[in-house]
């Protein structure tokens, strides 16, 4: 597909953003301390980090926009590319592993019809894996947008999903939830062949099933 | 044993309310602070280092130690940064202590700053911790509202600020030095030592960086003595330490353990045993960077930093991951492997291109395409990365498990080989790189 030239559009924050950014500058010894902060603030107003948005903030902070884009680029968080209206990060790292994150994994691309790194088409939901998101006692688990949701099970997934289409991103609200423990037998039907925690579904053969 | 005493009584016996100001000074919250308000600062460090508290961040360095570097003539400012970037795989308890006890932290932040004199704190919290953040943000303006920060904090002539800052994604992040940089608005990349932060730390100035929990002992040990504090735990490591629990257990969670505490009680008392009548494969006692136990090295283990290096592994960060019988250990390593060459930052090559290495071939021995000739490789390029070849230890981070999984579960990784595998040889191999390991 050829990319489509993006029409450029100026960007500024918000009146009552714009004041909290300069409350955030004065905080710090440094102005290009407040990066972070600020790149937060300019995600909340558009979803994502333009590429004016950078050049915005350069602006705000006295740097070059290259420097701007190398912190946008280097922090996992950020994105420098339009995503959908529920970032859904499950996580992958050991502990949720261990508990079948790659079930609830695999359950949000069936259900959504989308891989990893992907965004449906209505612009709703773009699925990501993340490293570990210290929530390994209430595995397994995701971040959506700024909320954890814990103690995950493909119905809770389904539940959540159906909820999240039926409203508008709640960006205060981030108190975690934090579901009842499922029984060791719910967890079993998360790993569909007995046994298979951990294996790579490529690998298959016999000799590994008896390690 | 495992009983809350120093760090999480208050969460515990009130959890409804334990993030209030009104509930943390009802349980005797703030008395400290104001205690160090009227010492000597030098008898502060002395107390600290007299408690022989370690740091709970990962690497155990003594906290007063630390904190006795700080230049006392120096004309530049002195800054105090809390390491609550908590993520290390398996670490979940700084995020228990910022939301079940924010008012705890905040003082211990404010006992550190008094005994160093610092006037401007930072908390620098994950950017993934939304609520941690939120909670430990509204205890901040509660202490402001208060006049315990700001100008004259509870009336005496000490000025003292904190600034809640938060990260954006990046494990590098909680590297001391990588922290000091993504502060100063940068990539979190770490920085050659010397000079240590101590000396030239955050803007150039003398800094401390201290783990959340570490600091969150402070006002126990203030308040009870640091003779008191020596009565828990053993000798050489003394006091408490909170264990996040997680991975195949009945009763996963974040528990405060008197440290020398018996491993093998620890699983199965608080945490329940292991989940589903599965029988103990591993133990990861202290985040993913430790070296992995097997069921044999648990016996008799004393959850100490002694007790744990003994056993060949680490307290590290507390980090404790149980893997039961049905897991395959090399494809915890590609996991782990997987992490560490995502969060690894670059600017070293052998942790750049080694983490990568190691995932890509693991990959292939999981994916059934394997030789011996890869475990050879996979334990040379360890042995290439660790042992101070790199600005940080992320490349030990990686050595480590890569190495003692290999060594410790040979015939996992045999097992995975298109070819029979040459056991004696993998065992010379691993003997001849053994010398990486912690």
């Amino acid at each position: 597909m050829t990319p489509v030239p993006r029409r450029r559009e100026a960007f500024t924050l918000s009146d009552e953003r714009l004041e909290r950014a300069d409350r955030i500058i004065a905080r710090y010894p440094g102005k290009l301390a407040a990066i972070l902060p600020i790149l937060w603030l300019v995600t909340e107003e558009k979803g994502w980090i333009s590429p004016e948005a950078m050049e915005w903030v350069a602006a705000k902070l006295d740097c070059s926009p290259a420097k701007v884009q190398a912190v946008v680029t280097f922090y996992t968080m950020f994105d420098d590319h339009p995503v959908g209206k529920y970032k859904l990060q499950v996580c992958r790292t050991l502990s949720c592993e261990l508990m079948g994150a790659r079930r609830i994994v695999d359950h949000l691309r069936e259900r959504l019809g989308i891989e990893l790194g992907q965004t449906t088409g209505d612009g709703m939901f773009t699925l990501q894996e993340v490293e570990c998101l210290a929530s390994c006692g209430t595995a397994p688990m995701m971040q959506c947008n700024l909320k954890f949701y814990e103690h995950l099970t493909p119905d809770r997934v389904d539940a959540l999903l159906d909820e999240l289409e039926s409203r508008e991103p709640e960006w205060e609200d981030v108190e975690p939830v934090i579901w009842d423990r499922p029984s060791d037998d719910a967890y079993r039907a998360m790993f569909p062949e007995s046994g298979k925690a951990l294996r790579r579904e490529r690998t298959g053969g016999a000799e590994v099933e008896e390690l | 044993m495992a009983a809350p005493k120093i760090l999480m009584k208050r969460g515990l016996e009130n959890p409804e309310s334990s993030h209030t100001l009104d509930a943390y000074e009802e349980a005797g919250g703030y008395r400290s602070v104001r205690r160090a308000l009227d010492m000597d600062p030098e008898k502060i460090v002395e107390e600290v280092k007299a408690s022989g508290l370690r740091g709970r961040g990962g690497a155990g360095f003594p906290t007063g130690t630390k904190w006795s570097f700080i230049p006392r003539d120096s004309e530049k400012p002195t800054y105090l940064v809390c390491n609550s970037d908590e993520s290390e795989p398996g670490t979940f308890k700084d995020r228990w202590l910022l939301e079940k006890d924010p008012h705890l932290v905040l003082e211990g932040m404010m006992i550190c700053a008094i005994a160093i004199d610092c006037r401007l704190m930072f908390n620098y919290l994950r950017g993934e911790f939304s609520f941690p953040i939120k909670r430990f943000q509204a205890a901040v303006e509660e202490a402001y509202a208060n006049g315990y920060l700001g100008k004259g904090i509870f009336g005496s002539d000490y000025d003292l600020d904190v600034v809640t800052h938060y990260g954006a994604g990046a494990y590098i992040a909680g590297e001391e030095t990588g922290m000091l940089e993504s502060l100063e608005g940068k990539k979190a990349m770490p920085r050659n030592k010397p000079p240590f932060p101590a000396i030239e730390g955050l803007f150039g100035c003398p800094t401390v960086i201290n783990n959340t929990e570490t600091l969150a002992a402070l006002p126990w040990i203030i308040e009870n003595g640091a003779a008191a504090y020596r009565q828990i735990g053993t000798e050489k490591s003394p006091g408490t330490k909170l264990f996040s629990a997680s991975g195949h257990l009945n009763k996963p969670g974040v528990y405060e353990v008197d440290l020398g505490y018996s491993l093998l009680e620890f699983i199965e008392q608080e945490c329940g045993g292991v989940r589903g009548g599965k029988k103990l494969k591993a133990v990861i006692p202290g985040g993913s960077s430790v070296p992995i136990m097997t069921p044999q090295e648990c016996v008799g283990a004393k959850m100490d930093y002694e007790g744990l290096r003994e056993r060949g592994s680490m307290v590290g960060s507390g980090g404790f991951m149980v893997i039961g019988d049905n897991v395959s250990v090399p494809a915890c390593l590609l996991n782990l492997a997987h992490f560490y060459a995502h969060e690894s930052c670059g600017q070293c090559t052998p942790c750049r291109e080694g983490c990568g290495w190691i995932e890509q071939l693991i990959d292939r021995l999981l994916d059934g395409r394997g030789t011996q000739g890869d475990l050879d490789r996979i334990l040379r390029l360890a042995d290439n990365m660790a042992g101070g070849k790199t600005i940080c230890a992320l490349a030990d981070a990686m050595a480590w498990p890569a190495v003692s999984y290999i060594k410790k579960y040979p015939h996992e990784f045999a097992e995975l080989c298109v070819e029979p595998v040459d056991m004696d040889a993998l065992e010379a191999a691993v003997a001849a790189h053994a010398h990486v390991l912690p």
